[in-house]
């Protein structure tokens, strides 16, 4: 009785694990204030929030990261396309500016490349 | 409206004020409106860089327009932004690992009690008190909820947000073996009615958690390191600079030197900023920007390098770049930007890391459900300690820093070097190149060529009587005086450097020139000029100087002077044909002097097993000469300039990956069409738009370095990739108890923490590796 309940608990679990962390939709967030202004605020606390940004192409950006989480991980952020590897200080809002010369889809991520987030440029 | 007085306009000096506090672009508009109020200064500010650049007239004051800022509520940075960052992480950094030992310590201090004691049978001399439960939760709770607690607030918020990393992984697994032990603790008679021993594994949670602290430790120690580049470079900057003002020399911060400052020097000091030298003359060590151990004699009109440290005389110098113009601040810029480029490579990693926490979650729960169901008794035991095992041994981390690291330690070792790689992209391209080619004129010789031979046509075209400016000291023959005075005439102000070394000769051999009254340029060809005979006052004659096939365009003969030619062309010399009046004069002998190591770069090319071919615009014997001296395998010769770059897409269209090496100015469309583009730097022109590297010193033997190291750092991405995924790959199923069955292999979680932790680490140090490198 009891390997049955393990044995659908374990393959329940599992359907729960994929839903929970691979089927999650994100909002996407527009970073657009204005003809010549696009900035936005990023909680790094456990991930990014908001983890999907948007810009506009060819205005100068300014990502203002909150960093709130003491883990290493979460110490750099990685904008590889645009070339940007940024140290976070902990506790405290470090901007990263760059303006998008190209439109697409852009992932970023921590330093070590287990927290993600994209950016998507119109 | 103008801002400044009449007639000053060479007085004004411009400068970079970093500001903060500023929360929207109104707070610019603002602050730039009352900056421009202030008498004699014109301001921009601009809100995304947070920076107000300034103009300051004769009458305009900096420290005003600083006080102007603060008054207004904000702030000026006084020191440079980027140091002030950087000393900060430094210290936090320190700090981290300070308390990451203690940490470790602690957490040693209680395991090694728990380790024995948990395994009463192994070690028998271990007092009865240890081998009670309650004492070995008491052990335990400090190590899993205190030294352990950043992995469980990491691992939670993480889970929150429904993202997982490394700390769930780790938090989970470690909780599991507590809380099942704790179970057992209290309730032993749940397991003991069953007819098994209550048997409890705090040890595993204490040493796991103690084996991933001493990892954490390990790799934050070995990652400081990989970032040495950039702080080494940040520390040669200078931090106070001697300028002259109001007739006095001062001593000034370094931030408020602004261009057009007059800045003196003594032996034995730092250089602050860029500048050209307007006084004075000394050698200049400039080994730790371009790399280059002998130090460069330099005299005025000379460029200096900020951050070079003057060794012998004093002198003076204008300042031409500062703050973030400076060849310092651009090659920082450069190696920063490289450093958080990303090498094609690393995607397929980028997404595995993606997926893989959670699909090492839905493992460790099957692992947990089939050695449930279909394991060998104690299943329960086997299956807690299987489903940890996964959770533990799992490690993404070690694919993430796989690159990253390899990158920032082979990108921070070119920089060292003179060596400016510019991304990730550029290492794994260096890895394939099979040829490279080299722009001859000012990359392998030394652009500044000189006139050896003059041959006059026998019979001269212009009777010598015509001819009136030979001088009396010279050794030249009336026929080549007289080559000279109209070549030389034709050539006056000409940019080009073959017309340079021709002008130069007719003045070292004291011929008079006279201006020309037209003037034509035929790109790739030669120029075509209307002179008066008789120093200017004579008629006027057409004058033609070029090559063959400006000759044949202009259906003149110059059968007679062949042999001339092919034994000027055989010592690899250029040969330039001067007409007059549509009739040969004769030619003139012109040689580029080699660069010294250009023989000696080629050879390290080939030694790296690399074809090497010369483009240039000469003549296909001149060039065979000059590529016999050096070594060169193929010659690519009579190219005009802008058609260099179809000759790199002809190679590229043969199937060759083709590195090309130029001087980043005239050679922009061949280097952006090659694969590599190798720029050859010019003083403080650093960053270089078209070109992949930059070789700051002019040393040719930097580009084998380039190649090679690119390709070393290339090599060192692929090893840890490889060693990432097949520790992956492999010790997963391992842990999972996928070989039991067939040879009845497990692992024990305890082992699974220290692989673990290894793995990190070994990647790490596996890309300092490369800081061994020798140039």
């Amino acid at each position: 009785m009891d390997k049955i309940i393990v044995g659908i608990g374990g393959v329940g679990l599992s359907i729960f694990v994929i839903w929970y962390f691979l089927l999650k939709s994100s909002r996407t967030i527009s970073a657009v204030k204005g003809e010549n202004i696009q900035e936005i605020y990023i909680i790094v606390d456990g991930g990014y929030k908001p983890d999907s940004i948007e810009l506009k192409k060819g205005v100068p950006a300014k990502l203002m990261f909150d960093r709130k989480d003491p883990s290493d991980c979460l110490s750099e952020v990685v904008i590889g396309d645009f070339k940007i590897r940024q140290k976070l200080e902990l506790g405290k809002v470090t901007t990263v500016e760059f303006t998008p010369g190209k439109k697409g889809e852009f992932d970023f991520s921590c330093g070590m490349g287990m927290f993600h987030g994209k950016i998507i440029v119109k | 409206m103008t801002k400044f007085k009449k007639g000053k306009q060479k007085d004004i000096k411009k400068c970079d004020l970093a500001i903060t506090g500023m929360h929207c672009a109104s707070c610019a508009v603002n602050i730039e409106k009352k900056l421009n109020d202030l008498e004699g200064v014109k301001a921009s500010v601009n809100f995304a860089t947070s920076k107000a650049s300034l103009e300051l007239g004769e009458d305009g004051n900096l420290e005003s327009a600083k006080q102007k800022i603060k008054d207004l509520g904000y702030s000026v940075l006084e020191k440079n932004d980027g140091e002030e960052i950087e000393d900060k992480e430094r210290a936090e950094k320190k700090k981290e690992i300070k308390n990451l030992k203690n940490k470790v310590w602690i957490s040693l201090f209680l395991s090694i009690p728990l380790f024995f004691g948990s395994l009463p049978r192994l070690f028998p001399f271990i007092p009865d008190i240890l081998n009670n439960h309650f004492v070995l939760l008491v052990l335990a709770t400090p190590v899993e909820f205190w030294v352990g607690w950043q992995f469980h607030s990491g691992g939670f918020k993480a889970l929150k947000h429904r993202t997982a990393d490394m700390n769930a992984l780790i938090s989970i697994g470690t909780l599991a073996a507590y809380f099942y032990s704790a179970f057992i603790t209290f309730f032993p008679a749940s397991v003991s009615s069953a007819g098994k021993m209550p048997e409890v594994y705090y040890d595993t949670a204490a040493v796991i958690i103690t084996l991933i602290l001493l990892g954490r430790l390990l790799e934050a120690v070995a990652k400081g390191q990989t970032g040495e580049a950039i702080r080494k470079l940040m520390g040669l900057r200078a931090k106070t600079a001697r300028v002259i003002r109001n007739k006095k020399e001062i001593d000034i911060p370094i931030e408020e030197v602004a261009v057009g400052d007059i800045v003196v020097v003594r032996p034995g000091e730092k250089i602050p900023v860029d500048g050209l030298i307007i006084e004075g003359k000394s050698a200049i060590d400039e080994s730790m920007i371009t790399g280059e151990s002998i130090p460069v004699d330099k005299k005025e009109g000379d460029e200096v390098i900020g951050a070079t440290i003057n060794k012998t005389g004093s002198f003076k110098f204008r300042a031409t770049k500062v703050g973030s113009e400076t060849a310092l601040a651009q090659i920082i810029e450069l190696v920063k930007e490289a450093q958080g480029s990303k090498a094609p490579i690393q995607k397929l990693a980028d997404q595995v890391t993606a997926y893989f926490v959670p699909v090492v979650m839905v493992v460790a729960i099957m692992t947990f459900t089939v050695w449930y169901i279909f394991g060998p008794s104690p299943a329960i035991t086997f299956a807690l300690l299987n489903f940890v095992g996964v959770l533990i041994i799992a490690c993404p981390c070690a694919l993430g820093l796989a690159t990253p690291t390899a990158i920032m330690v082979g990108t921070g070792k070119g920089a060292e070097n003179g060596i400016l790689i510019k991304s990730g992209e550029t290492l794994e391209i260096a890895l394939k190149i099979n040829t490279v080619v080299f722009d001859k004129t000012g990359t392998l010789t030394k652009g500044e060529p000189d006139v050896t031979d003059i041959v006059s046509v026998t019979e001269s075209p212009i009777s010598n009587s015509q001819f009136p400016n030979k001088s009396q000291n010279s050794k030249l023959s009336n026929g080549q005086s007289e080559i000279l005075y109209y070549a030389g005439s034709a050539e006056k102000g000409s940019e080009h450097p073959l017309g340079e070394a021709v002008v130069r000769y007719a003045k070292d051999k004291n011929v008079k020139l006279s201006d020309h009254i037209s003037f034509d340029a035929s790109v790739g060809h030669g120029i075509m000029a209307n002179i008066q005979s008789n120093n200017g006052k004579g008629k006027t004659v057409e004058v033609l100087i070029g090559n063959k096939r400006m000759m044949d365009n202009n259906k003149i003969d110059i059968g007679s002077i062949q042999k001339e030619v092919n034994k000027l062309q055989s010592e690899g010399k250029t040969a330039v044909f001067v007409a007059i009046d549509k009739k040969l004069a004769g030619i003139i002998g012109i040689a580029d002097t080699l660069k010294e190591n250009s023989k000696a770069a080629i050879e390290l090319l080939h030694k790296e097993g690399l074809k090497v071919a010369m483009i240039t615009g000469d003549n296909g014997k001149t060039a065979e000469a000059i590529a016999k001296i050096v070594g060169i395998d193929k010659v690519l010769a009579e190219v005009l300039p802008e058609d260099k770059e179809k000759e790199v897409k002809k190679l590229q269209g043969e199937g060759k990956i083709v590195a090309f090496v130029g001087d980043g100015i005239n050679d922009a469309p061949a280097l952006a069409q090659a694969d590599v583009g190798i720029a050859i730097g010019t003083g403080t022109d650093v960053a270089m738009e078209s070109s992949d590297i930059t070789l700051i010193g002019g040393d040719l033997r930097s580009v084998a370095t380039a190649i090679l190291l690119s390709q070393k750092t290339m090599k060192k991405i692929k090893q840890n990739l490889f060693w990432a995924f097949f520790y992956n790959a492999s010790l997963i199923p391992l842990a999972a108890g996928v070989f039991y069955p067939f040879f009845g292999i497990l692992l024990n979680p305890m082992f699974a923490g220290l692989a673990m932790a290894a793995s990190s680490v070994s990647v790490v140090s596996n890309s300092l590796l490369l800081k061994r490198f020798k140039v």
